[in-house]
């Protein structure tokens, strides 16, 4: 069976579950009712015991979005979305409702974190087993989180941070994306639920990778996820988001934001896997993952990377951006987008130098197979006094089969005459002779186009941290299995 | 029992028939010369040998150490031993001849039931053979064959049938776009090879390679079928009269 329908098996399975479990009972009471509105977001707000702050800014943000528009110029078909027709804030699952031990899971998906070669301890975790009091107090999680306080880096919830540190938040929250940026992170501003919150220190360089699997109280961070990372100066930070692991959500919409901060001489990278379900292999069901990604370079000398793979989701649009205010800052963006049977995939990244010598470079792999469609959309923006400004990008584009696309659509706005942009494209195709040859020598089709295809990613792949980038590279294949014969 | 067998073998692309009952018998450890002129269906037969797409098997069989193979998938020949080095070999940008290969060489051990080998195992065996052969370490650095030189995606070929070790490797047109130096050390990666359990199957339109890969047989195949078998003599003979006494145009 490939892996797309056993995690179709896996997602009806483990929805059925929690439908059985959770959401038909009349007695939970810790749930409004579907539907947005004023009263919803000061439920939320004070389910959250927010300060008065947090709520105004939600509040401004829901009043200036019953004012926008869904927006139409994606090429990517969404049916209306009704957002009376949702539910914005759902309790924290109590330990009782969850699968007690790894004996309680779904085989199917054990099967799939097998293949993955993920650790029986983050299989737990994954799985939302109830982790037991003793084992989480040992836990590694606990250890890394005392160890990063030792060097005064601050790694928590959203949540914790509107309470512990409102200055930080309420300096930076907004800085990059605006409650009014756009429809879906005008939406997120007013209700988020939660996400991570890291402050890294003057020139502390962050030890280990930092990743949600270490937060505490990672799960449950819902569809509207607010993550917020800010760097001194001189301070450094690898950020990991999502995991290879299939993702199952009974929410159709996920519109999250993230907001990079980079002083002077700072340097964040922020890497995501993203394997949300996709949908089954006739289009039915899936995540839409709506997301806004922004950081901005504010000081001299700093440096933002994006890495992202994006093989789960019905639709993805998403466009993690670089904002090269200080001089001699740098931008990068590396993408790695599978879209197979009826996915859909708008994203890109913007590119937006301001200050002297700004430096960008791209890197965006597309892979097609089924009856997907994706789309390379990027802006690069070179302002009147950037001089010295540099930007790279490339993009290949990979086809599988002859029923998938892949668009190109490059936006290139140079107001500065000294500023050098190079754009190259390719779109190519996974040929008949490449996958005989590789059978000829004894690797099976679908290993071969795993194979191709990693091939085809490695630059990019190679950005990612290393434990990640095995993972990933296993992601690939999977994502693909039954495109071919 | 015979290496391989071919009995009345017919195949056909897209209803026109190229290979038209054609008979081959080969012992473990022999080299076999098939020469013949363009068209008369040499490539076919290394294809259709191999599983290729794109050919209809619509008569004859062919064993491999007795048991049909032309039932199975590529992969599953490949894993019973039969290797096929390409005339022209394909790129597979991005993918290094280090990671192509252990995943060749881990694919078959695992279809044979054998344990895959670690990372470590697998580096020293390919040192070995590249040793054995010749070849720059750097070269299993480089994707797949991706910006090769005619003369080293051969000399890859060899070495990718060094490291997979088959009991029957057939070698499709390896001299064509080679000079007479990178021919010589294509010949002599080749002749390194030869052992009392492998046999090869040579295909060449020339005879120039057979100087230096000196077949124990050599057929003739003319029009889908083989028309003439003779010792290594036969090949020497063709040069100097051509292929017209077949009834085809003399080797250009």
């Amino acid at each position: 069976m490939g892996a797309t329908a056993e995690t179709v098996e896996q997602v009806q399975e483990v929805t059925g579950q929690k439908y059985k479990y959770g959401f038909v009972t009349e007695i939970d009471e810790e749930r409004p009712p579907k539907g947005l509105n004023e009263d919803i977001i000061r439920f939320i707000s004070q389910k959250k015991e927010e300060p008065e702050w947090m709520l105004e800014w939600r509040l401004k943000a829901y009043r200036h979005w019953l004012t926008m528009k869904h927006p139409s110029w994606q090429k990517c078909s969404i049916p209306p979305i009704d957002f009376q027709d949702a539910y914005y804030y759902a309790a924290p699952k109590q330990d009782k409702d969850r699968p007690q031990s790894l004996d309680d899971v779904d085989p199917k998906l054990l099967e799939t974190y097998e293949k993955l070669g993920i650790p029986l301890q983050e299989q737990e975790m994954l799985a939302g087993v109830a982790v037991d009091a003793v084992f989480d107090s040992v836990s590694v999680a606990t250890t890394y989180k005392a160890k990063l306080e030792e060097q005064g880096i601050i790694f928590c919830s959203m949540s914790e941070a509107i309470h512990n540190h409102p200055d930080l938040v309420k300096q930076y929250l907004g800085s990059v994306v605006p409650y009014s940026d756009n429809f879906f992170a005008t939406l997120n501003s007013a209700v988020f639920t939660d996400g991570s919150f890291v402050y890294i220190p003057k020139g502390v360089k962050c030890p280990m990778e930092l990743s949600t699997y270490f937060r505490i109280n990672a799960e449950n961070t819902g569809q509207f996820e607010r993550t917020l990372i800010i760097a001194e100066e001189g301070s450094s930070v690898s950020y990991l988001e999502g995991c290879t692991a299939p993702q199952r959500d009974e929410n159709q919409l996920h519109a999250a934001v993230v907001e990079l901060v980079a002083l002077d001489n700072a340097e964040i990278k922020y890497s995501t896997v993203q394997n949300w379900f996709p949908g089954d292999e006739n289009g039915v069901g899936g995540i839409y993952n709506f997301v806004t990604k922004r950081g901005a370079c504010r000081g001299d000398n700093s440096k933002i990377a994006w890495t992202q793979v994006e093989t789960g989701s019905a639709v993805t649009w998403k466009y993690p951006s670089c904002i090269l205010q200080g001089d001699n800052s740098v931008g990068e963006f590396y993408s790695i987008a599978i879209t197979n049977n009826y996915q859909q995939a708008d994203t890109g990244t913007k590119m937006i130098h301001l200050g002297k010598n700004t430096k960008s470079r791209i890197v965006s792999k597309g892979i097609s197979a089924g009856h997907a469609d994706q789309t390379y959309r990027g802006l690069v923006r070179v302002s009147p006094k950037a001089d010295g400004a540099h930007n790279f990008t490339q993009c290949d584009s990979l086809l599988i089969g002859d029923t998938c696309g892949a668009h190109t659509v490059p936006y290139i706005e140079s107001r500065n005459n000294q500023a050098r942009v190079e754009h190259e494209a390719t779109t190519s195709k996974i040929s008949e002779d490449q996958l005989f040859y590789c059978r000829q020598r004894g690797i099976s089709e679908e290993d071969a186009v795993a194979l191709v295809v990693n091939g085809f990613c490695r630059e990019v792949l190679q950005q990612l941290p290393m434990e990640f980038a095995v993972e990933a590279q296993k992601l690939v294949g999977i994502s693909l299995e039954g495109s071919v014969g | 029992m015979a290496m391989l067998e071919i009995k009345d073998l017919r195949a056909e692309i897209e209803g026109t028939e190229i290979l038209k009952g054609l008979n081959l018998s080969m012992d473990p450890g022999e080299v076999h010369a098939i020469m013949g002129p363009n068209g008369s269906g040499k490539s076919t037969l290394a294809h259709v040998l191999t599983g290729r797409d794109g050919y209809e098997v619509t008569g004859g069989d062919a064993l491999f150490q007795g048991q049909s193979i032309l039932e199975m998938e590529p992969e599953e020949r490949a894993a019973v031993g039969l290797f096929l080095a390409f005339q022209y070999p394909v790129e597979i940008p991005g993918v290094t001849m280090t990671t192509f290969l252990k995943e060749a060489v881990n694919s078959i051990r695992k279809a044979r039931g054998e344990d895959e080998l670690d990372a470590m195992k697998f580096t020293k065996q390919l040192r070995e053979r590249c040793k054995l052969l010749n070849i720059p370490e750097d070269m299993m650095r480089r994707s797949v064959n991706t910006g090769f030189s005619g003369g080293e995606k051969k000399r890859a070929e060899v070495l990718q049938m060094a490291a997979l070790e088959p009991k029957l490797a057939v070698l499709d047109e390896t001299d064509s776009g080679l000079d007479i130096d990178a021919l010589k050390t294509v010949a002599d990666g080749v002749n390194r090879l030869r052992s009392p359990e492998r046999s090869m199957l040579v295909i060449t339109h020339y005879q120039r390679l057979l100087n230096y890969i000196v077949p124990d047989h050599v057929h003739v195949m003319v029009k889908g079928q083989i028309v003439k078998s003779g010792g290594k003599d036969l090949a020497h003979e063709l040069e100097a009269e051509g292929y017209a006494q077949f009834g085809e145009e003399k080797a250009a």
